[in-house]
């Protein structure tokens, strides 16, 4: 053990964070009572998350593990956080005026969506087994509320319970693994896992250690909606409320896949040869399963819910390459999914006014006709998420089957790109349905845009465009971060 | 900034303030688009002078880098195989966009706007010399068509436009996949450098990894051709489509396949594009035979045009893969042949339904008698059409039939069956159309050409004319490309005496 169990100046740099995080949540819960003003709350949460942005930044200045490796800050580290932390504020730009609609701001759900975040940033940034479990529990636990946060409609308290109980069943498998892991290595940080497994004294237990990877990937691809797990992302997106779905699909999704490239690619790389078929199935079953089954799709979240699973099959693509150019690719698209995700999201939050009445594709019907340029908008989104050229979406499938190529992965790419013209089809629906279909006359007339939704529509359309014409801007640091400190 | 840039760049800012007009004064958005696309239509004259001097290299050649890693160049080119092509593009679209003057009447700012779109597209597509830019520009110039057919086309037009996307779309993922495989290899997607890399063998392919990599370019050019049995999404996408929409995709569009085929497929993969021919050609064959046969039949006269695109293009296909100068140059003449005819002829037929609202053929008769002009134009595009000497398609065709008659006599043989059954359907479409028995409604509805439509006729007559008997005005830089990859085609080895010099120097000034 190490004499100085004090830690330093630095190592509370490396969670500063977390901590500013964790400390701006709690207050927010117990100082509700002071604030008659809800939205209060959704400023500081906003800009405590502006806050965390500059505190991983500046520690980034000072790459490094702390706490005796259980955290560890590199660039990979600080590409997760500020993508989590910025899913975070532009979240909170689109909850506001929702939950105002549906009367039911409160600290209560500011606060969880911090302490999600809070898990989110542990599961990027730690270098150890238990830790990653402890972050995404925090991120899990606090979502699980979030899904049925509106108590009283019982979509979301049916999307809560199913998100709840399959994941919790799935974390359980994790946290098995990671038992039996630690029983075969006798170490939970994730540098000393990948020294012990190097040395090969682990070689008489190698259907031991099959076991435990593949109990640990039912627990990461539960969370990242993979196949064969993928199974809750639609009732749960389609059941939380709008702006849920839209953190759901984004943040902790990109966490989840932060740790399972982390896991897959410093601690378990030695054994790689064991769990790459696996991954290889399960990346072109999550691409068929999310893209065929979209195509019948009426309801745009549920929709919007198996593109979500689709577009994990094409990151566990860039997992099954295991390389370098594999994760800085992967890196890229989820910054680039995070922002076509969102924009699309918030304009369905948008549509679907008060109590989430109009979610049917049909909904969108002339759309382009009321409000043309949200209409604008929602096409660049499923342009992008069609992989169009001049958007984030093309460049980030560009590069991860570059990497799968590079990978010799040559059937996966070719069936991943076919998937993705197949994709094409239920993206086009929803345009179909806003530009080419006449409006029909609703009960509740839609508003202009509010303007947190306007700035998220906005915000992630600029992003959207940008990662399509200047990816550099990303790639660049995702390509200097890709090699995961070991 | 160079004429190449601006040719991008202008119809680009046109499409973003087009749609920042306002949008209760469509006659400003007229004037507007119609302004911008003849500014770049006479720009683009500007090409012809430079091209004609050294039509074998690279004129106004811009090359700087886009994106570091991986190396994606923004890489742009015209010689004598795109130069038509580019005129070609940015003469129909200000006749297109005049086409549409009284036709469009509901959202036109949105309108005018991705027919400026669309211009950026081709337009790009046919300078491209960096593969990965040329990728770019194909799916850009999918969207504005997409929504071209899909909001303003007739009654089917949401199927049409869907499945044209799908269509697309799956060809050109299999191209994408096959240009990253390319940049994996080779470190480039830079089109004259990969062109000589293989020239000088420092490209080496297994005969495996070529066959697949022509096939996958191959099947995505095949597609928008579009080659027997790929082109069942043609028939509705042109008839389902508006007039100026039916025109860019025929006229245009289709010919972005053609110039995949003779720009990327035979230069990079000359051993694979040999070994295929044959079964190419029989499909071809097959197209222009089967196209004019169901042409023969339609009922409906957009569909009629649209088969008969098939026709046509077979004859293309047909002359590129015989690899003979006759064949290859009849071919390339032969897209913009199609181009000037059968974009004439989708405008005419255009014009019908505007007076009418029905494309039926059966609806018609005796349009000779109450509208002469028409008629008489109509007559002589149908002419040109069919091959009629000292028009234009009649050039085209009997290059490609001499070209093939080279390789083989049944080539030859079987294609000019083609050719006679499209005077058949032709005449006699004209026929039920034109002459006859004059019905009430024709009486009542069908009114002669007005000035505008004669403006827009007048160029296109003319261009028949021309191109028809002014062979030497146009051919010579076609000639001179179609010699160099020729050359690449037929005799690697060859290749290297002819072509390496200046090909070396050219990547040279690329790095």
């Amino acid at each position: 053990m190490p004499a100085n169990l004090v830690p330093s100046a630095s190592e509370f740099l490396r969670i500063s964070p977390e901590i500013l995080l964790t400390v701006a949540g709690t207050l927010m819960m117990t100082l509700e009572s002071m604030f008659s003003r809800k939205r209060t709350l959704g400023v500081i949460a906003f800009f405590a998350l502006l806050g965390a942005i500059g505190l991983s930044v500046a520690a980034h200045g000072d790459p490094g593990a702390a706490f005796h490796g259980m955290i560890m800050v590199d660039g990979f580290t600080t590409f997760f956080r500020i993508l989590v932390f910025a899913t975070g504020m532009l979240t909170i730009l689109m909850s506001a005026d929702y939950l105002e609609k549906a009367k039911a701001e409160s600290a209560e759900f500011y606060a969880l969506l911090v302490f999600s975040i809070v898990g989110q940033s542990l599961m990027v940034s730690s270098n150890e087994l238990i830790m990653i479990f402890i972050g995404l529990e925090t991120s899990s636990i606090a979502s699980y509320v979030m899904a049925g946060y509106l108590r009283a409609d019982r979509r979301n308290s049916e999307a809560a319970l199913k998100y709840f109980l399959l994941g919790s069943f799935a974390t359980a498998f994790l946290l098995y693994g990671i038992a039996w892991t630690y029983g075969i290595t006798g170490a939970t940080n994730l540098s000393e896992i990948r020294r012990v497994l190097l040395s090969g004294q682990t070689a008489d237990s190698a259907l031991l250690l099959l076991a435990a990877t593949a109990m640990m990937f039912v627990g990461f691809a539960f969370k990242v909606s993979a196949a064969p797990f993928q199974m809750w992302a639609p009732d749960v997106y389609q059941g939380a409320p709008a702006p849920v779905s839209a953190f759901l699909s984004a943040g902790p999704k990109a966490a989840a896949f932060a740790m399972f490239f982390r896991v897959a690619l410093t601690a378990f790389e030695p054994v790689k040869a064991s769990w790459e078929p696996l991954l290889w199935a399960s990346a072109l079953a999550t691409m068929v399963i999310g893209n065929f089954a979209a195509l019948r799709q009426t309801n745009i979240k549920r929709l919007l819910a198996y593109s979500s699973i689709a577009h994990a099959g094409y990151v566990m693509v860039a997992l099954t390459a295991a390389s370098e150019t594999g994760t800085a690719a992967a890196m890229f698209y989820l910054a680039a999914y995070a922002a076509m995700n969102l924009g699309a999201f918030a304009i369905v939050t948008h549509v679907a006014r008060r109590g989430e009445r109009y979610v049917e594709v049909n909904d969108m019907a002339g759309l382009s006709v009321r409000q043309p340029l949200t209409a604008a908008l929602l096409t660049v989104f499923l342009l992008s998420l069609i992989g169009v050229p001049l958007t984030g979406g093309f460049f980030g499938k560009f590069y991860i089957f570059k990497a799968a190529l590079d990978a010799n992965l040559v059937w996966l790419t070719v069936l991943g790109l076919l998937n993705s013209a197949v994709a094409a089809y239920y993206y086009l629906r929803v345009v179909v349905v806003m530009y080419m279909q006449p409006p029909v006359d609703e009960e509740m007339a839609l508003e202009a845009p509010s303007a947190g939704i306007a700035a998220t529509m906005w915000v992630a359309a600029v992003a959207t465009v940008l990662l399509g014409v200047i990816p550099g801007l990303v790639l660049d640091f995702a390509g200097r971060s890709a090699d995961l400190a070991r | 900034m160079n004429l190449l840039d601006w040719l991008l760049l202008i119809p680009a800012a046109g499409f973003f303030v087009t749609l920042l007009l306002p949008r209760n004064n469509p006659g400003l958005v007229r004037n507007f688009t119609l302004g911008v696309s003849l500014i770049v239509f006479l720009m683009s004259l500007g090409l012809i002078g430079p091209v004609m001097e050294n039509p074998g290299a690279f004129d106004r050649e811009v090359n700087v880098v886009w994106i570091d890693t991986p190396m994606i160049r923004y890489h742009i080119g015209v010689d004598g195989l795109s130069l038509w092509l580019v005129i070609l593009s940015t003469l129909l679209t200000p006749i297109c966009i005049l086409v549409s003057w009284s036709y469009i009447q509901k959202r036109v700012n949105e309108f005018y706007a991705f027919m400026l779109l669309l211009l950026v597209g081709v337009v790009g597509v046919f300078v491209s010399l960096d593969l990965f830019l040329f990728y770019v520009f194909w799916e850009v110039s999918l969207v504005p068509m997409y929504f071209l057919i899909g909001i303003w086309g007739h009654e089917k037009r949401i199927y049409a436009a869907v499945k044209f996307f799908l269509y697309t779309m799956a060809g050109s993922v299999l191209m994408l996949a096959a240009i990253i495989y390319l940049y994996n290899k080779t470190g480039t997607f830079d089109l004259p450098l990969l062109m000589n890399m293989i020239a000088t063998g420092r490209l080496a392919m297994s005969p495996a990894e070529g066959f697949w990599l022509f096939l996958a370019f191959f099947f995505a050019f095949a597609i928008k051709v579009p080659l027997f049995p790929l082109h069942t999404w043609l028939p509705d996408a042109h008839g389902e489509a508006p007039t100026a929409g039916s025109v860019m995709l025929a006229s245009v569009m289709l010919k972005l396949g053609t110039y995949g085929i003779v720009r990327v497929c035979l230069p990079l993969f000359p051993d694979a594009a040999r070994d295929n021919a044959p079964w190419i050609i029989g499909l071809a064959i097959a197209g222009i035979i089967y196209g004019a046969l169901v042409a023969m039949v339609q009922p409906n006269m957009k569909r009629l045009v649209a088969y008969s695109s098939v026709s046509h293009l077979g004859f293309v296909i047909l002359g590129v893969f015989s690899f003979t100068q006759a064949g290859i140059d009849g071919a390339v003449y032969q897209m913009l042949n199609h181009g000037i005819s059968t974009g004439a002829l989708f405008i005419l037929v255009g014009y019908l339904y505007e007076r009418h609202h029905t494309l039926e053929i059966a609806d018609y008769g005796g349009v000779g008698t109450v509208a002469p002009w028409l008629t008489t134009v109509f007559v002589i595009t149908t002419l040109a059409s069919v091959g009629l000497p000292l028009l234009n398609n009649f050039v085209g065709e009997f290059l490609v039939l001499q070209g093939a008659m080279q390789v083989s006599f049944s080539y030859a043989f079987f294609a000019a069956i083609g050719v006679v059954l499209s005077a058949v359907y032709m005449l006699w479409m004209v026929q039920r159309t034109f002459y006859g028995e004059t019905p009430e409604p024709v009486r009542k509805h069908v009114t002669d050409l007005n000035g505008r439509e004669w403006a827009i006729m007048i160029p296109l007559v003319v261009l028949m004319v021309w191109m028809g008997i002014g062979t030497k005005n146009f051919l010579p830089p076609i000639t001179a490309n179609n010699q160099k990859t020729l050359e690449m085609v037929l005799q690697p080895g060859g290749a290297l005496n002819a072509t390496a010099a200046p090909l070396v120097k050219e990547s040279a000034h690329a790095r």
